[in-house]
Order: structure tokens, then C-alpha cells, then sequence
């Protein structure tokens, strides 16, 4: 068996009263694609968000790439990163958010280019020539020098995963990435992913669509109150979950 | 009521469904404009009327001395006082807004002290302060605090009417400054600067590249009126009798006795002045709303030679 891509260690975290994660424990082999599923408020966006650190947890540890995230260890402490190696973590990771999150005042072409460029160091004739190449990989090679804007849902977010890929992570995390999309574009979204998917990249997936985990996903993962209720296989969890509330779960986003 | 449904309605005289698709559309016409803009004409042309037969303005004055060169160097100082006043108070008002934005507690209560010291005492008596500085402290030294100095200054060689103008009007205006960048700053979606963290951009990078950038399109109306205020307001230095614009016109009056036409000179430079600033402003602005509006507006060069093609 070889080392896991992503493990989280009884992860706990609270947003005041609140528990969101209750000792979560899960691990992802690379290559692999693993969906989360839950109900709203489950903890699935948290848990996402402590992977790259934009949530900080109060218990636990995160490793990615056998690298602790967030934190160095000496002896039985775990002191906190300064800011300027917790990003270059987060550089490795490429995240994509439910409302996008581009840069309107930058171009397609700007946005891609900024972090490896910034925040990586490489050199912009090389970068700008692989912006074009991702570009083309999420079928938009024309919309280079628009303004996000002027773009469609589904475009912005093709855009959004051409950015989060210039960054060559190891690892990529989405978070509800169709969800602000109306329903016709969903497809040319998951459409992308499907094609990351199968070329090997290791992706962690919070999203509703059912159909995406059955043909994409190696683990579907269901999360509710903060715990992971089941795990294991598409067909297992989806067709013949064990648990109730995954059962209660599947049956009202089917219908 | 049954007026209008009996015209929406279609009748025996509307042509055949088949030719509706080449029916003209006019466009609503505005009678009552029209009828403002001929009232608005004639109030225009009383008022100038007022202006131009009224010898009491003594415009021949008023011609004689708008260039005069007192006039034109008094002009020159109020910009210099305007641009020091407008360039260091913002340079200082986006460091106070940074620190009263910072997680760090002691920057954010120093930021919020020396706002709330500076909004709260009236310029023209922290002017007066910094004018007087030499008889608070006659002398300034930099050295080790509470400790052996190193230099010593005369307080009266250091600050002299001009710096204390200047240090007067910046200090105060990077007061308001602070708080016009800091609105800029709170305006910023919060999933920017989370997409800018999520790919690990350097902290001032993010800033520079990301937040600034986007803060700009509210801080520049609220900046343009701040420095169009400051253009106007350094005429409060004439209190320590610096020859800038509205200090110069007094001078000139208090000799001639001729009030009325000096004034219309200090008018005149003052309304230039802030119209060139104006068109400034539009500039920057258009500049900013790249990527937020669909489409820019056109600038008034734009408009005028659409306007010649259609007439042409």
C-alpha cells in the first residue's frame, strides 16, 4: 500500500459553540478521486477547507503529501507555521470555490498566470504558454484576454480549475463546484472534471451530484454532524448504504 | 382605463399578424424636456446678463490681474500645498488603514488614536500648533530615547510657515484619508482575498495585485472629493501668512481697495484648479471599472465623434 496523498487525524473544529468536525479520520490514496457527501451544514466545505489550512483546526493534524499542513512537530507540540511557508502549502493545493472567486479586474489569461508566477517564482513565458495550454484543455482557448465577467457561470468556473491547475498541485480540492451554476452548465463543469479525473489527479470533491461520484469517484464519503458516517466504494455507499441517515440522505437529493 | 385597453388591443386598422415583425419602433418622446431646457436657458442667459452689465464686478480688473505674476505664483503655491498635502496625507492614510485593519492589537489602537486625535481638533488650530512649535519646544533632537541625543535642530530653523502648512495640512488629512482607504478595503468581496490565500499568494502581493486595485474603485470618487476639498482648504494657511492664493488676493485688495474683482480672480484659478481635477478624476476612474462594468463608458472625446457620425 502506498503512502497516502491526503490523512486527517482526528480532526476537530468549532466555530465558537458550535462543533463542525468531530474527529474526523480519513485518508486519500494518491491518484484517487473522493467525493464528499452530506447534508448541508455536515462539516463537508469545513473539512475541505482544513485541508489547505484556510480553516485552522483545533485538534488533530492534516498531512498532505506526507507533510504536515499548517503546523511543524517537535517532540509532542505542534507549533504553528509562519505565514509565509503555510502558503507556500498552499501553492501545491489547488483549491476551486462554489462562487468561483475570480479576480474581476484581472483577465482570464491574468488570473491563471498570477500565483505561479507570484507566489511560485517561475518564469513568465513558460507560465503564459501553459495558461494557453489549460486554456484549451477546458475548451477555452478564445477567452484569454476577457474580463470574467463577460463570461458565463461555466466558463468563470472552467476558468477557476484552469487556475487552480497552473499551480501543478498534487493535489486538487473542490468545493461544491457546480452549485452556483444553472442547471445547463453544470455539464460542461463536470465535464472537465471527468477528464481530470481520469488522468490521475487526486481530487477531494464536496458536491451533490450523484451521478459525478457513481462514474468519477474511487471513495464516496459521507459526512453528517460533523462524523463520517460511511465510506467506501460508489456502488457501495450510493446503491447499498448501511447506514440510515445515508439512506435517508440519498433518497431526498433523488427525488 | 378602457381608453388605453381599447388602444392596446388589436383593431381592424392594425396590419395582418404577418407583418408585425416590420412594424417601426419610435422612440417615447420628451416634450417636457424640452420646456425645462428653454427655462433653463433663459435663467442661464439672466444670470449672465447679471454677470456681464453689472459694472460692480469690474471685470477689466479681474482681467488685469489673473495673470498677474503674484496671482501665478500664489497659484503655484496652493498647488504645491495641495499635491505635499494630498500625497503625504494618503501615503500615511493607507499605512493608518492598514494598521487599523491588522489582527494585531497595538496597530489597530494606535491607527484608531491618531484618527480620532486628528478628525477631532480643527485644522486650522493644529495649524497653528505646528506654527508655534518653537515656543512649545525650542529645540528637537534625535537620539537615544530619554538618552544622549545625536543631532540637535533649532525648532525654528526645521519648521519653518511652509513645512508647518504642510505638516498641518497632511497629518490632518491622512486622518480622513485612513478612513476613505479603509472603506475601500471593507468593500473587497471576502472570496477574493480567499481565492488570493487559497493560491498562496505573498501577503504583499495580495494587496498590491488583488485588494488594492479592487479598493480603488471606491476610494477614488470619496479621494477626488477629499483632494477637491484640499484645494479649497489650504486657503486656511493664509493665517500664517503664506502667499498662496487666497492670502495673495487679501494683499491685493487691502492696497486697491478693489474686494469684489479679487475675489472673482481667487474664484476663477479656484474653479480651474478643481476642474482640471474633475477630468482627472473621470480618467481614473474609467481606468478602475476595467473588469467590473461590462462595458466603459465613453469617454467625452468618444462621445463628441459619435455624435459627429450620426449628424454626418
Amino acid at each position: 500500500m502506498t503512502a497516502p496523498m491526503v490523512e486527517l487525524r482526528g480532526v476537530h473544529k468549532s466555530f465558537g459553540p458550535l462543533a463542525v468536525l468531530r474527529g474526523i479520520d480519513l485518508s486519500v490514496a494518491p491518484g484517487e478521486v473522493t467525493v464528499l457527501l452530506g447534508p448541508s451544514g455536515s462539516g463537508k466545505s469545513t473539512l475541505l477547507r482544513t485541508i489547505n489550512h484556510l480553516e485552522k483546526v483545533d485538534r488533530g493534524v492534516v498531512r498532505v503529501d506526507g507533510e504536515l499542513i499548517g503546523y511543524r512537530r517537535s517532540g509532542n507540540r505542534l507549533h504553528e507555521l509562519p505565514e509565509r511557508l503555510v502558503l507556500r502549502q498552499r501553492s501545491r493545493i489547488g483549491f476551486v470555490f462554489q462562487s468561483f472567486n475570480l479576480f474581476g479586474h484581472l483577465t482570464v489569461l491574468e488570473n491563471i498566470v498570477e500565483a505561479p508566477i507570484s507566489a511560485q517564482g517561475r518564469d513568465r513565458a513558460t507560465v503564459v504558454a501553459e495558461a494557453h495550454a489549460l486554456l484549451e484543455r477546458v475548451g477555452l482557448a478564445d477567452k484569454a484576454d476577457e474580463y470574467p465577467r463577460r463570461l458565463s457561470g461555466g466558463q468563470q468556473q472552467r476558468v477557476a480549475i484552469a487556475r487552480a491547475l497552473a499551480l501543478r498541485p498534487a493535489l486538487l480540492l473542490f468545493d461544491e463546484p457546480t452549485s452556483a451554476l444553472d442547471p445547463e452548465l453544470v455539464g460542461e463543469v463536470l465535464d472537465v472534471m471527468r477528464d481530470l479525473a481520469g488522468s490521475g489527479t487526486t481530487m477531494i470533491v464536496v458536491t451533490h451530484e450523484i451521478g459525478f461520484a457513481r462514474e468519477a469517484a474511487d471513495t464516496v464519503v459521507f459526512l453528517d454532524e460533523g462524523r463520517i458516517v460511511e465510506q467506501g466504494p460508489p456502488d457501495q455507499v450510493l446503491d447499498a448504504p448501511r447506514e440510515v441517515r445515508t439512506r435517508a440522505f440519498l433518497s431526498a437529493v433523488r427525488h | 382605463m378602457t381608453s388605453t385597453a381599447v388602444e392596446t388591443r388589436s383593431t381592424a386598422h392594425d396590419p395582418p399578424e404577418s407583418d408585425l415583425a416590420d412594424l417601426v419602433i419610435t422612440p417615447a418622446r420628451h416634450p417636457w424636456r424640452w420646456a425645462a431646457t428653454a427655462v433653463v436657458a433663459v435663467l442661464v442667459a439672466m444670470a449672465v446678463n447679471a454677470l456681464v452689465t453689472n459694472p460692480a464686478w469690474d471685470w477689466p480688473t479681474v482681467g488685469q490681474y489673473l495673470f498677474a505674476p503674484s496671482i501665478l505664483r500664489a497659484v503655484w503655491l496652493t498647488v504645491v500645498l495641495t499635491v505635499l498635502g494630498i500625497v503625504i496625507g494618503f501615503l500615511l492614510g493607507t499605512v493608518l488603514a492598514v494598521m487599523r485593519l491588522s489582527p494585531n492589537p497595538l496597530l489597530r489602537s494606535v491607527s484608531w488614536s491618531y484618527i480620532w486625535i486628528f478628525r477631532s481638533v480643527p485644522l486650522i488650530l493644529q495649524l497653528l500648533f505646528w506654527y508655534n512649535l518653537a515656543l512649545l519646544y525650542r529645540s528637537l533632537s534625535f537620539g537615544i530615547p530619554f538618552g544622549p541625543a545625536f543631532f540637535e535642530f533649532e525648532t525654528m530653523d526645521l519648521v519653518s510657515p511652509l513645512t508647518a502648512a504642510v505638516l498641518g495640512l497632511a497629518l490632518h488629512q491622512a486622518a480622513y484619508a485612513a478612513e476613505v482607504v479603509r472603506a475601500g478595503f471593507l468593500g473587497v468581496d471576502q472570496g477574493q482575498l480567499e481565492a488570493a490565500a487559497a493560491l498562496g499568494l505573498p501577503r504583499w502581493r495580495r494587496f498590491r495585485r488583488i485588494q488594492l486595485p479592487q479598493a480603488m474603485r471606491t476610494i477614488v470618487p470619496t479621494a477626488a472629493n477629499e483632494l477637491i476639498g484640499l484645494v479649497k482648504g489650504t486657503s486656511v494657511v493664509y493665517i500664517m501668512a503664506l502667499s498662496e492664493l487666497f492670502y495673495q488676493v487679501q494683499v491685493i485688495y487691502t492696497r486697491t481697495g478693489r474686494v469684489i474683482p479679487m475675489l472673482l480672480v481667487a474664484t476663477a484659478w479656484y474653479l480651474a484648479l478643481t476642474t482640471v481635477l474633475s477630468v482627472g478624476q473621470f480618467y481614473v476612474e474609467r481606468h478602475y471599472a476595467k473588469g467590473a462594468l461590462r462595458t466603459l463608458p465613453p469617454t467625452p472625446l468618444q462621445k463628441l465623434r459619435a455624435a459627429v457620425r450620426r449628424a454626418s
